[in-house]
């Protein structure tokens, strides 16, 4: 039974999902089902700290290796709860917009976690460069047309490829370096994406159909037939 | 000294002229702008239920105002009125259309508690405006209607879809039917996914765990059904060769699916003892708050094999790279096209498309699933062959074919 109903569960709403695309009167019957998630992912968030908070709790209490950071997470879970939930320093009281200027929970997003966030993200810049630098080595055939492709491009979009080949006549015009970073990118590049993009919406509907119709169950632990 | 201060004087006030000339030009010329007058109104105004939908939506067609684009030129958009009766009661819409356009949608609310809620089968007269700079000045056009919003019970522009879509089930049921009768299918080979026996194998010898990531999906998301399912059948192995687990996660919702997902591979491998709760737990709903944990997690414990498989965005060459740095041998899979690059660049194996979804039916040797791999590689096969139609159709100006697979709404 416990294996059962959601197998079931699983097939009613994905063939209701699929319906309600081809069917319009079955429209508001797929919105419903995506509201039920929401409902059910309301509740999740209350898993999430919950679980949060017993796996840091739990190393702190027991001095596990590298507490420390446990200890500064839930430092920054249990401030950051307390100054939306109570409002500290809102200067519209308990009733102002949780995110108001002056709040606690403002001041703290703003000078802490949205600099924490970019810093983050900034990183991509160098990880990018360090990626690039093995990627572009020329060790094989493959790696070497991935060098001079990428090597147009990147010229192709500073002015350096601009006056490169600006010499080269209009009825030649393709060798112009940034017209063939263009064509690249708009040629054998976008096939390529395409024929990724075809093969996992066969690959979506392939698994979709292996949930619905119940063959494919190990997401609910269970091995299959 | 006085005199060297009335020539810089003299000089500052030369200058300031002109810009002082400049300045009252402009003050006669602002005075000047004439009067816009009312441009020539839209005209062959036509309205009618939008095709293909469940009702409470009208399109609304015209003929460019003479003033639009050509003429005065003074036609910014159009904007829209609609009433219940032909003559009194218009309302103006909220919505307009730029100039240029000749169709607008009239969608409304389609629930009667809805703010703007537009009823089914109910007549609707409506008046186009045509405004210009000059919120007073506009022209409207004849009342046009009435006119009735209708549900259909079949979009006909996505015919060609369903057809594609049940031509695909049929061949899938075909060949799992096929497997069921113990017909051997010849799959062929995904590197990435053979490395996984061979990357669990290797941290087993290290003694060191096995990161697995699920992404940033959500478990609605189809690419993280996949990945519950390849963490289901790694999970397995994993409890077979008494390796560590490290499931970090991004969403509750995937934290509670994953927790249940590889708590029953333990105990289908036999080894309900050897599972954690811990080893499965919630991050944060952050990206990059995820990301510093999860890099933090690879940096400290420097696990022997990551494994990344679900729905990326940017966050996929920091967590790669760091890997990388770490030295962990790295298999990925994502549905995200822009992300496979960095995958490709930073991870030892990539799944790339729909290999993603094909790896627990892999990973499983399952005939029935294997029947269903075989489905993806004939509709893959039919989209070469109807790709190749393609072009020569539009060498030889078949439009008939081309026609054929117009995307509807």
């Amino acid at each position: 039974m416990k294996r059962q109903v959601p197998v079931i569960i699983t097939f009613i709403v994905g063939a209701v999902l699929i319906v309600s695309v081809f069917f319009p009167p079955a429209e508001r019957l797929g919105e419903n089902f995506s509201v039920f998630f929401d409902i059910i992912a309301v509740f999740a968030f209350f898993l999430g700290g919950g679980n949060l908070i017993r796996i840091h709790g739990n190393k702190i209490y027991r001095r596990q290796k590298d507490w420390a950071f446990s200890a500064v997470t839930l430092t920054g879970f249990i401030v950051m709860l307390a100054a939306g939930l109570f409002k500290i320093a809102n200067p519209n009281g308990i009733t102002g917009d949780v995110a108001a200027t002056g709040s606690l929970f403002q001041t703290l997003y703003y000078n802490i976690f949205y600099p924490l966030g970019s810093t983050m993200y900034a990183l991509l810049a160098f990880y990018v460069a360090s990626a690039s630098y093995r990627a572009f080595r020329a060790k094989n055939k493959e790696a070497t047309i991935l060098l001079i492709a990428a090597f147009i491009i990147l010229l192709g979009r500073t002015p350096l490829g601009v006056y490169a080949t600006g010499w080269v006549p209009e009825s030649f015009s393709l060798l112009q370096i940034p017209n063939l970073a263009i064509w690249i990118m708009s040629s054998p590049n976008l096939a390529g994406q395409r024929a990724i993009m075809i093969g996992i919406a066969l690959g979506v509907i392939s698994m979709s159909l292996r949930l619905i119709l119940g063959v494919e169950r190990t997401y609910l632990g269970v091995d299959n037939e | 000294m006085k005199f060297k201060i009335m020539i810089l004087g003299c000089l500052l006030l030369a200058l300031a002229l002109p810009a002082l000339a400049q300045d009252s030009v402009k003050t006669v010329e602002a005075s000047a702008i004439p009067a816009i007058s009312p441009p020539a109104p839209a005209t062959n105004v036509t309205a009618m239920d939008s095709p293909n939908d469940n009702g409470h939506s009208l399109t609304l067609r015209w003929t460019l105002s003479a003033d639009d684009g050509a003429g005065q030129k003074t036609v910014l958009g159009y904007k829209f009125l609609r009433s219940f009766f032909p003559d009194s009661g218009f309302v103006l819409r909220e919505g307009m259309a730029p100039s240029g356009s000749s169709e607008y949608v009239d969608m409304g609310g389609r629930k009667p508690d809805d703010r703007d809620f537009m009823p089914n089968d109910t007549d609707y007269y409506y008046i186009v405006r045509a405004i210009t700079a000059d919120s007073n000045v506009y022209s409207d056009s004849p009342v046009i209607g009435p006119v009735k919003a209708v549900g259909q019970l079949y979009n006909v522009g996505r015919t060609l879809v369903l057809v594609f879509v049940l031509c695909f089930a049929a061949i899938t049921i075909f060949f799992i039917r096929r497997a069921r009768k113990g017909a051997k299918l010849f799959v062929r080979r995904l590197a990435g996914i053979e490395a996984v026996d061979e990357a669990i194998g290797r941290a087993t010898e290290m003694g060191k765990p096995i990161l697995y990531v699920l992404g940033l999906g959500t478990a609605a998301d189809i690419a993280t059904i996949a990945s519950f399912t390849i963490l289901g059948r790694v999970a397995k192995k994993v409890a077979e060769y008494q390796t560590g687990l490290i499931v970090p996660c991004y969403d509750a919702i995937v934290m509670t699916v994953a927790q249940e997902t590889v708590r029953t591979a333990y105990l289908d491998a036999g080894r309900p003892d050897a599972y954690n709760d811990d080893m499965v737990y919630y991050v944060t709903s952050n990206q990059f708050a995820y990301v510093a944990a999860v890099n933090g997690t690879m940096l400290r414990q420097l696990p022997a094999t990551n494994i990344y498989m679900g729905t990326f965005y940017a966050e996929s060459l920091l967590l790669a790279e760091t890997g990388a740095l770490a030295g962990s041998v790295q298999i990925s899979g994502t549905d995200q096209v822009a992300q496979i690059p960095f995958f490709v660049v930073a991870c030892d194996y990539t799944l790339i498309g729909e290999e993603l979804y094909a790896a627990s039916a892999y990973l499983s040797r399952e005939p029935i699933l294997l029947g269903s791999l075989k489905a993806q590689d004939y509709g893959k096969a039919a989209i070469i062959v109807i790709s190749i139609l393609g072009i020569i159709a539009s060498q030889f100006r078949w439009n008939w074919f081309l026609e054929l697979f117009k995307a509807g709404n």
